[in-house]
């Protein structure tokens, strides 16, 4: 008769032992795996909306808002399901984020780079943020996709148009939908080769900022390629608001054309002065006098009233395009709010929607993972054609608008007419052309 | 020569507007010795007054276009403003096409009364405080203005075009015997420097050919004086600060043609107009429109391309540094009297 040695107690220590020992591995591999910035671990998801709320851009960060609340709207199943529909990826079910609820936070940029930093960090740490998004402005883009890249978080910025953001300050962590410079200049020269002819002799009044450096280079090169002579460039302080000292230089020089390298404040205010002075009505060179604003923005066109009309610019996205994505999206934003979305909300709408998308995509919310899956991506229905995320800088690349200011207005949205669409291949650039030179993308950053 | 002559011009119509905000700051220092960074708020505030007789005077009730159709596909909802079914349209038309001129009859009373709550309300408890905390109360009371106009009337410039008979320009050169369309000058600023002069001259006038001028002048050099003979100076000086409103917002809602009004435009002129007080002579209000017209001139100059060329960065520094050397030479300022602001 044997005698087991098997006892209860033994069983339940050897077993616990075994247990634990099996476990250990799984634990660290566990925790190495979900080890990111604010793995959100509950059934909700948290994003930061990073917009201007307050500061001279306070009506476009407005829009943002609406934009983003539209798309967590879309995201969790409400609504009519705008771009979700229309979206090529088929990922997203309107169950929020991988079956977790979206929920966000806000944060005043207030279009300055410290305070934008400030509420990004906060809506990080304290709201446990999980991505940022938004902005109106490229200074602010800049400050806070090199936060994000510190801190673990995905950006997606808003409107930022430098080439920088994309070209010497990018960042793996950060990705623009957004079109550039560059691509404004591209699109812009041949549309107005055409309309103005090759002979044209430009005079470029530049914002003395970072954007204004490389709208104002771009713009000169494609349009220098172009035939066009550049024979006076001149730096204008920010704050400036009364432009007609810079503008009547421009009446003793023998230049036909004037580009104005502003946005914003700035741009209606020296498109004014400009069209006061009568710029418009000259003749110079035996040709019409031309004025030209390579980045136009409706609602500060709608600042300049009467003086946008017939004057080209470029934009990245217009509510009355005609594909499914743009109509869907006007459809719900304007249902919902009563008028038809900006390119600011546009793009801020999209860029959560790809967000989401890469999340579910990559089946996890560990930036390094939802930076491989927007890396190279290609996608369609979002308005502006067949789109892809450019690996090597994070940068999108699709059709652009170049735009004019309506004759004939028929409400106070509709100020400006599509001219022509300019296809991607034309504002496609290598990633170390030289306007986009110097710095590196690096490695992604999960955090802690 | 054509480029001298015409920043001289652009001078004028920029000195135009920071002689008379600086008029109004001069004069309430000179009157009640308080030091006002409200002003500039009072100068946004006439230029939104402008605004908001332009959207009292749109004022529309909305008709259904079936033939033609909004952004959603839905029929297209027209406003038709009241004036049009008052006065017929082309009536109507040129009502609102008057908007801004008319804007001044608008203004006045709303300027002088939002003056003399201001100073009744708020600023008469800062009397007999230091100067850093007039400041400071004014200050936070600038940024509580601007906030309520923008809360109203969001961020964004709100075009508000001069009449169509004064859109376009004026050819300066052709009418001088040079050669044309080199000496170009938009008639509205032509307008804005002339009615500049106007108002400067009537309060001018009023200071120094009424009964109720030559009491507060003698407040001004003596307040102590004035009132053992009797006089209620402080009432006086109520209005003053009253009219100095009014002055700041008359030069608000003529700017709007200019550069379309938003809620920080009070702020980009406030500390270029304190400069002009200082470097004019703290509490002289000849001193003040003498300042305000040199150093509109001087900043049009800096911004030439061949100054900027020469000397970088000029354009943005040179009211500044005019005010160090003119301050160094002169610290009283262009005409400043001795006694004001020294202890």
């Amino acid at each position: 008769m044997s005698k087991s040695n098997v006892t209860r107690r033994g069983v339940l220590r050897t077993g616990a032992v075994a247990g634990a020992g099996l476990a250990v591995p799984t634990i660290f591999t566990a925790s190495s795996a979900s080890a990111f910035t604010n793995e959100p671990t509950g059934s909700s998801v948290t994003l930061g909306f990073n917009v201007p709320q307050t500061g001279p851009y306070a009506d476009e960060g407005a829009d943002e808002l609406r934009a983003y609340e539209l798309a967590v709207e879309h995201l969790n199943g409400g609504g009519d399901g705008g771009m979700l529909n229309t979206f090529s990826s088929k990922a997203l079910q309107g169950n929020g984020i991988m079956g977790k609820k979206v929920e966000y936070v806000t944060g005043d940029t207030q279009t300055k780079s410290d305070a934008a930093r400030a509420s990004a960090k906060s809506m990080i740490e304290k709201d446990g943020a999980i991505m940022i998004t938004g902005g109106s402005s490229s200074g602010v883009a800049v400050a806070v996709q090199a936060l994000c890249q510190e801190a673990g978080v995905i950006f997606m910025a808003g409107l930022t148009h430098s080439n920088d953001t994309t070209g010497k300050d990018k960042r793996a962590n950060g990705f623009r939908h957004f079109f550039n410079s560059y691509m404004s200049g591209a699109a812009l020269a041949p549309v107005l080769a055409n309309a103005y002819g090759t002979d044209r002799k430009a005079y470029h009044l530049t914002a003395d900022y970072n954007w204004g450096y490389t709208t104002e280079e771009a713009v000169r090169s494609s349009t220098e390629a172009m035939g066009w002579e550049t024979v006076g460039t001149v730096l204008t302080p920010l704050t400036q608001t009364d432009f007609s000292s810079y503008i009547a230089p421009v009446l003793q020089s023998d230049a036909d054309v004037l580009v104005l390298n502003h946005y914003g404040g700035n741009m209606v205010n020296s498109l004014t002065n400009a069209v006061q002075f009568g710029l418009r009505d000259r003749m110079v060179n035996g040709k019409n006098f031309e004025i030209v604003v390579p980045l136009y923005s409706r609602l500060m066109a709608k600042g300049a009233g009467a003086n946008v009309k017939g004057i080209f610019g470029s934009t990245n996205w217009h509510w009355s395009l005609q594909d499914e994505g743009s109509k869907a999206f006007v459809q719900s934003f304007g249902t919902k709010y009563g008028f038809p979305p900006s390119q600011a909300a546009h793009t801020c709408y999209v860029q959560a929607l790809l967000y989401a998308d890469a999340v579910e995509r990559a089946g996890s919310f560990n930036p390094c993972a939802v930076v491989e899956a927007l890396e190279g991506f290609e996608f369609d229905g979002m308005g502006n054609g067949p789109t892809l995320y450019r690996a090597e800088d994070h940068q999108c690349f699709k059709d652009v608008l170049v735009v004019k200011g309506k004759e004939n207005p028929s409400s106070e949205f509709d100020l400006l007419e599509i001219v022509e669409v300019t296809p991607v291949e034309q504002v496609t650039y290598a990633p170390d052309h030289p306007q986009f030179a110097g710095g590196a993308l690096g490695t992604c950053n999960a955090g802690a | 020569m054509d480029a001298i002559i015409l920043q001289i011009l652009n001078g004028l119509d920029k000195g135009s507007a920071y002689a008379l905000i600086a008029l109004g700051l001069t004069l309430i220092f000179g009157t009640l010795g308080v030091v006002n960074f409200a002003h500039g708020a009072l100068f946004m505030i006439g230029a939104f007054c402008a605004v908001t007789l332009s959207r009292i005077l749109t004022l529309s009730h909305e008709v259904i276009d079936e033939t033609r159709k909004d952004f959603l596909g839905n029929p297209l909802k027209v406003d038709v403003p009241y004036v049009y079914d008052w006065f017929g349209q082309e009536t109507g038309d040129v009502i609102i096409d008057w908007a801004v001129p008319l804007s001044i009859l608008f203004a006045i009373p709303i300027m002088i009364g939002i003056g003399v709550i201001m100073e009744r309300g708020l600023i008469r408890h800062f009397y007999k405080r230091p100067h850093a905390d007039q400041i400071l109360v004014t200050f936070g009371l600038a940024i509580v203005l601007q906030e309520i106009i923008k809360y109203f009337y969001g961020a964004n410039p709100i075009p508000t075009p001069a009449p169509d008979a004064f859109v376009g320009s004026f050819d300066f050169g052709a009418a001088v015997g040079m050669e044309a369309g080199q000496i170009i000058y938009p008639y509205w600023r032509l307008v804005y420097f002339a009615f500049a002069a106007v108002v400067i001259g009537a309060v001018f006038a009023f200071l120094q050919f009424t009964t109720f001028g030559m009491v507060v002048r003698a407040g001004m050099a003596d307040r102590e004086t004035v009132g053992l003979l009797g006089i209620n100076i402080d009432k006086r000086f109520t209005i003053m600060f009253g009219l100095a409103a009014a002055v700041a917002g008359l030069a608000g809602v003529m700017y709007t043609p200019i550069n379309s009004p938003n809620y920080h435009m009070g702020m980009d002129f406030l500390v270029l107009s304190f400069v002009v007080v200082v470097v004019g002579g703290m509490g002289s209000l000849p001193g003040a429109v003498l300042a305000g017209f040199l150093l509109g001139i001087l900043e049009s100059f800096a911004s030439m391309r061949e100054v900027i060329d020469l000397i970088p960065g000029i354009n943005q520094v040179i009211i500044y540094l005019v005010a160090i050397i003119i301050l160094l030479t002169r610290p009283r300022g262009l005409m400043g009297r001795k006694g004001v602001m020294e202890e």
